[in-house]
């Protein structure tokens, strides 16, 4: 399998060599769909700039990346394609690890299951094989490496690209039942961007698993790895905010870095659902949404858990498309990463009901994107209606298919359960509903 | 309409201003009194004299009225009468102290382009200290509004000025007083001032009521403080810029509301003088106005043992008869200010009117009627020019019709400019809405000698400068400038500042480059008309020019050889303060007609979110049941009505 993967890999850079050199380079990086105010490389080199002449950062409202960023690429300035398109190569590699190992899980359990005979009989067409597992963790790769999405969030140089590294770092090690490494990695993503502290659930559920604790609240022992754990992640946070604190000398990157995440002051266009919402909103409404908007992405977690508490990676899968639609500043890197994950769940397909309208209107909205935005901001021939539209629709095509997803997921588990080929009681082929 | 809704709304504000003002300052009176004891010998009678000053401000007021009519009452019948009382002398002399003075003077400039520079000066002295005694109370001849807004706020130096028009510098040469489009206030604080943002906004409305103009929109996302461009231009060496505040509004409108307020601030107002010339018909019809204020601590005497306070009052005005007349260049001052002089202030220590005629050492471009002997040479911006001078206080200047009426008849239409040393012009580049480039072209025309420029941007936050992208290039090579003072924006609180010191080479243009972003604003900080655009007010270009006077080192012709090798200090360059044009920068606009078409549609998409996960969580699967038909369910409804169970 190594050879596919080191191919891979090498066309994958080529690729990116070739757009770095070219001329749209500079086009790319302007993308309002590739860039958002918290990860444009722009906004790197100006901090950078301010830092030269004497000026805090974060004194003007321009500069919002972490600390860390800014200390990474003060060294690493001169060579910002090698490590972006190192950071694609580290999260490609992590992922299809990740996904090896994780399917070789997936066939023991499901061994288990066969020899305990706990699956209906009918259901043998649900089994999955090694055969077409076999290539699944180079079609996650591939899936990352060669979707145009993270192309563009690379040639961008957007720091997005860093963070899916970090994530995906974060998931191998979890997956590898690697409880210090997960918690280091899980806080530096959150030390990022806030929104990865709810990837913290589904790494308590799988470490668990994998440990063979309970999910009980009466036990002891649940609450000890949960405390374990949160000391760990903790501890890790406050070492870095702490490292942050002293490269700087000031608190002033909090209200800068979170502040900016959470309050949402700039409303320069993205692909999300908040720019022109808090635009056209009433000033007394405001904190109001502003509240019930961020709670929006932290909320899905405990029902979430609690419905797939089996089944953590999928769980991960969910709460990665839930941060990507419903956070504040997205980017069509945020989204890449979950599509990565696409492929792992391709014994899914049977049961997913509008893959085809919905893939339609991804691939539509991303082509309308440009032209919409050249027809507001440089022909003036639209407003930003139309741009506007179109991320609402994109937006829905997404919802649309992460809860294909998850409605296919669950009637597979329901079969698996209960048998494929269900009958009424007056023995009629039945249809499955949800009530 | 709107302007008279302003004009009430800030005559209300100052109102209540100084309706604050007279209760606060009495508590203040004596508050201070006790704080100062240890300073002033005599504590006792010190807080005395403020009770009795508060007690009786309004009074006072009346009085200085009264006498000023009965002033000037006898004082116009005398010269009725009589031709040789010289009306200048009769006022101060009934004067109790003669601490205070009132100059006035008016200088005409023929400009090459054929229009014509007319810049007044009013000059009101006062020896006096608004900061160290409690209370100032008696006024003569220093607008008692001014005063108490000194006082009040610990002001150091105020320069305030309303402009309408650009000052075409190319074509005009440099101004007297320089000043930007739309209104510009910048003023230093007494280092006593502990709250300076807070004072600061508070002037800013008082002026505002002063004035009748809308410098209460001055706030802090259009304030800076510039750290090296705007040095104070009174006695005092105070170098803290903390105690500074500058600000520019470039839309702001300038028109009659605001020259009446600034006309009643002179001691004769426009009854007399060179006031009377003073016409809101003519004024504003001209193509550039400028009308300012400037308050300054200056040395009485050469010793510097006591400060008085100086307020000039400026009015320059540009007149272009050329276009108007046909092509005739022929110009009075009756054809210029509907208006000709009968007499001079009465309350002014001299009033004179200054005739540029450097051009014209043998009448051979234009001819000046009446004809004056008297002449007067002053180096005015590193340039050695002529005057003739009317002095209004002598009687002989009116002649025998008893008016004066200055005229100019051109002769030629040649004659050519020396181009002005340092000029400046500014620009937006790009297009589209989502990012842009501001380019200043900075011109030094010297032949042979370069010198350096403070140049001072203030862009306000909506446009989110990259200072990584600044390029300061000039003759094609990069020229790094020796001092960069840059304050990013905070948005929504503070605009950016950006100051630099550039050296200029001789004969060169230099190009300073910044790109910046237009950022997407709530709707409701949009202005009402988005689609016209956002001001950018001026960039500040300030420079010690070398003068066109040393630059003549073959002029040697006139003074003797000794005194000409080295070049005299004082001559050797002058300060210049220029102002590029203000930019008008387009932001992406949202449609203000559908915020609820928004609020409702994106709800929606999220509840589609929302909702799909919420019935994935909460509901199982199960088989669905054949319903039943529907005759078959009105009977189980009917059958469960009457209580019978059913099919």
């Amino acid at each position: 399998m190594a050879a596919p993967l080191t191919l891979l890999l090498l066309v994958a850079v080529t690729v990116r060599a070739a757009l770095f050199r070219s001329c749209l380079t500079e086009l790319i990086a302007e993308r309002v769909e590739v860039v958002s105010p918290l990860t444009a490389w722009k906004r790197v080199v100006e901090g950078l700039a301010l830092l030269d002449l004497g000026v805090s950062p974060y004194a003007g409202d321009v500069f919002h990346e972490t600390p860390l960023i800014i200390y990474l690429f003060h060294f690493l300035v001169d060579y910002a394609e090698v490590t972006f398109m190192l950071a694609d190569v580290i999260t490609a590699v992590a992922l299809y690890m990740a996904v090896a190992d994780y399917n070789k899980q997936v066939f023991r359990k499901q061994k288990y299951a066969l020899e305990a005979d706990r699956y209906p009989l009918d259901c043998l067409e649900l089994i999955r094989s090694p055969k077409e597992m076999y290539y699944i963790p180079l079609k996650v790769a591939m899936f990352y490496l060669l979707n145009p999405f993270t192309i563009l969030c690379c040639v961008a140089k957007s720091t997005c690209g860093l963070n899916n590294a970090i994530i995906a770092l974060f998931i191998l090690t979890t997956i590898k039942g690697s409880v210090l490494l997960s918690a280091i990695f899980l806080s530096l993503a959150t030390y990022q961007s806030i929104y990865p502290l709810t990837l913290c659930a589904p790494a308590l559920l799988y470490l668990m698993q994998r440990q063979y604790i309970p999910v009980n609240f009466r036990r002891f022992s649940f609450w000890w790895f949960i405390a374990q754990y949160a000391f760990m992640y903790l501890g890790s946070l406050f070492v870095l905010v702490c490292l942050s604190f002293f490269l700087l000398g000031s608190w002033d990157y909090l209200p800068s870095v979170y502040g900016f995440i959470l309050s949402v002051p700039d409303l320069t266009p993205n692909i999300g659902l908040f720019w022109y919402f808090f635009a056209e909103m009433f000033e007394h409404f405001r904190l109001f949404f502003l509240c019930v908007f961020q709670i929006n992405v932290f909320f899905y977690t405990i029902p979430l858990s609690v419905k797939l508490k089996e089944h953590p990676v999928f769980l991960i899968f969910m709460q990665l498309a839930v941060i990507s639609i419903f956070k504040s500043y997205p980017t069509v890197g945020d989204i890449a990463l979950y599509m990565a994950f696409i492929p792992v769940w391709n014994h899914l397909h049977r049961f997913l009901r509008n893959i085809f309208l919905v893939s339609c209107v991804l691939l539509a909205c991303s082509a309308l994107f440009p032209v919409l935005w050249h027809l507001w901001i440089y022909a003036g021939s639209a407003n930003s209606n139309f741009y506007y539209a179109i991320t609402l629709l994109f937006n829905v095509a997404q919802i649309l298919l992460v809860s294909d997803y998850f409605y296919a997921f669950l009637r597979r588990e329901h079969h698996l359960t209960y048998g494929l080929y269900l009958k009424r009681k007056d023995g009629s082929e039945a249809t499955l509903v949800l009530k | 309409m709107a302007a008279r809704r302003r004009l009430v709304s800030a005559l209300l504000v100052f109102l209540c201003a100084s309706s604050v003002f007279s209760g606060a300052e009495s508590q203040e009176a004596t508050l201070t009194g006790g704080h100062r004891a240890a300073a002033v010998d005599d504590p006792p009678t010190d807080t005395e004299r403020a009770e009795q000053a508060a007690e009786q401000p309004a009074v006072e007021e009346r009085r200085w009225e009264a006498t000023e009519v009965e002033e000037a009452t006898p004082d116009e019948a005398a010269g009725e009468k009589q031709d040789t009382s010289a009306p200048g002398t009769a006022a101060p002399s009934s004067a109790p102290q003669p601490k205070d003075d009132f100059q006035e003077e008016l200088v005409v400039r023929p400009l090459h382009s054929g229009d014509i520079y007319a810049s007044f000066q009013f000059r009101t002295l006062w020896e006096t200290d608004f900061s160290r005694e409690n209370k100032v109370s008696h006024y003569r001849l220093f607008p008692k509004s001014l005063g108490q807004v000194i006082s009040k706020f610990s002001v150091r130096e105020l320069h305030i000025s309303f402009t309408q028009g650009y000052w075409r510098t190319m074509q005009w040469g440099q101004p007297f007083l320089p000043s930007p489009p739309g209104a510009e206030l910048w003023v230093w604080f007494q280092d006593s001032v502990t709250d300076v943002d807070g004072t600061w906004k508070e002037l800013t409305n008082v002026l505002s009521g002063i004035f009748c103009a809308s410098l209460n929109f001055i706030d802090s996302t259009n304030t800076v403080q510039p750290s090296a461009s705007f040095k104070p231009l009174g006695i005092g060496n105070a170098t803290d810029h903390r105690f500074l505040r500058y600000a520019t509004l470039p839309r702001e409108i300038v028109c009659t509301e605001n020259l009446t307020p600034w006309k009643k601030l002179l001691p004769c107002g426009s009854k007399a003088g060179l006031a009377v010339l003073l016409k809101s018909e003519k004024l504003f019809h001209s193509s550039f106005h400028s009308q300012a204020v400037h308050i300054r601590p200056v040395c009485e005497d050469r010793q510097c043992k006591t400060t008085s306070w100086e307020l000039r009052q400026t009015l320059n005005v540009v007149f272009d008869f050329y276009t108007s007349g046909q092509g005739k260049r022929e110009w009075s001052l009756f054809k210029m200010f509907s208006r000709t002089l009968t007499e001079a202030c009465p309350l002014a220590s001299s009033s004179k009117i200054y005739i540029d005629v450097t051009d014209n050492p043998q009448g051979e471009q234009f001819e000046l009627s009446p004809a004056t002997a008297l002449l007067s040479q002053a180096v005015v911006l590193g340039d050695r020019r002529t005057f003739s001078v009317y002095d209004l206080t002598q009687q002989i200047t009116f002649g025998s019709v008893r008016s004066l009426n200055l005229l100019i008849r051109w002769k030629t239409t040649e004659g050519d400019m020396l181009r002005p040393l340092l000029h400046a012009e500014r620009y937006v580049a790009g297009y589209g809405l989502q990012t842009g480039e501001i380019h200043t072209l900075m011109y030094n025309n010297h032949p042979y000698r370069s010198f350096p420029v403070l140049l001072l941007d203030s862009v306000p936050w909506y446009l989110r400068l990259y200072i990584h992208t600044l390029t300061v290039t000039s003759k094609g090579k990069d020229n790094k400038p020796s001092y960069i003072h840059y304050q990013p924006s905070k948005d929504r609180l503070r605009p950016h500042l950006l100051e630099m010191l550039v050296q200029l080479p001789p004969n060169s243009v230099t190009e300073v480059t910044v790109q910046f972003e237009r950022a997407l604003l709530k709707w409701t900080e949009y202005t009402p008309d988005p689609n016209h655009g956002f001001y950018v007010g001026s960039s500040v270009i300030s420079s010690l020019v070398p003068s066109i006077v040393a630059m003549d080192t073959n002029g040697t012709l006139k003074r003797p050889l000794f005194s000409s090798f080295f070049p005299c200090k004082e001559e050797s360059s002058f300060f210049v303060r220029i102002y590029t044009e203000p930019l008008l920068v387009n932001l992406p606009t949202p449609d203000f007609s559908m915020p609820y078409n928004v609020i409702c549609l994106t709800c929606t998409v999220v509840a589609v979110g929302y909702g799909s996960l919420y019935n994935l969580l909460t509901r199982s699967f199960q088989i669905e049941e054949p319903s039943p038909g529907l005759a078959k369910r009105i009977a189980n409804i009917i059958r469960k009505m009457r209580g019978v169970p059913p099919l």
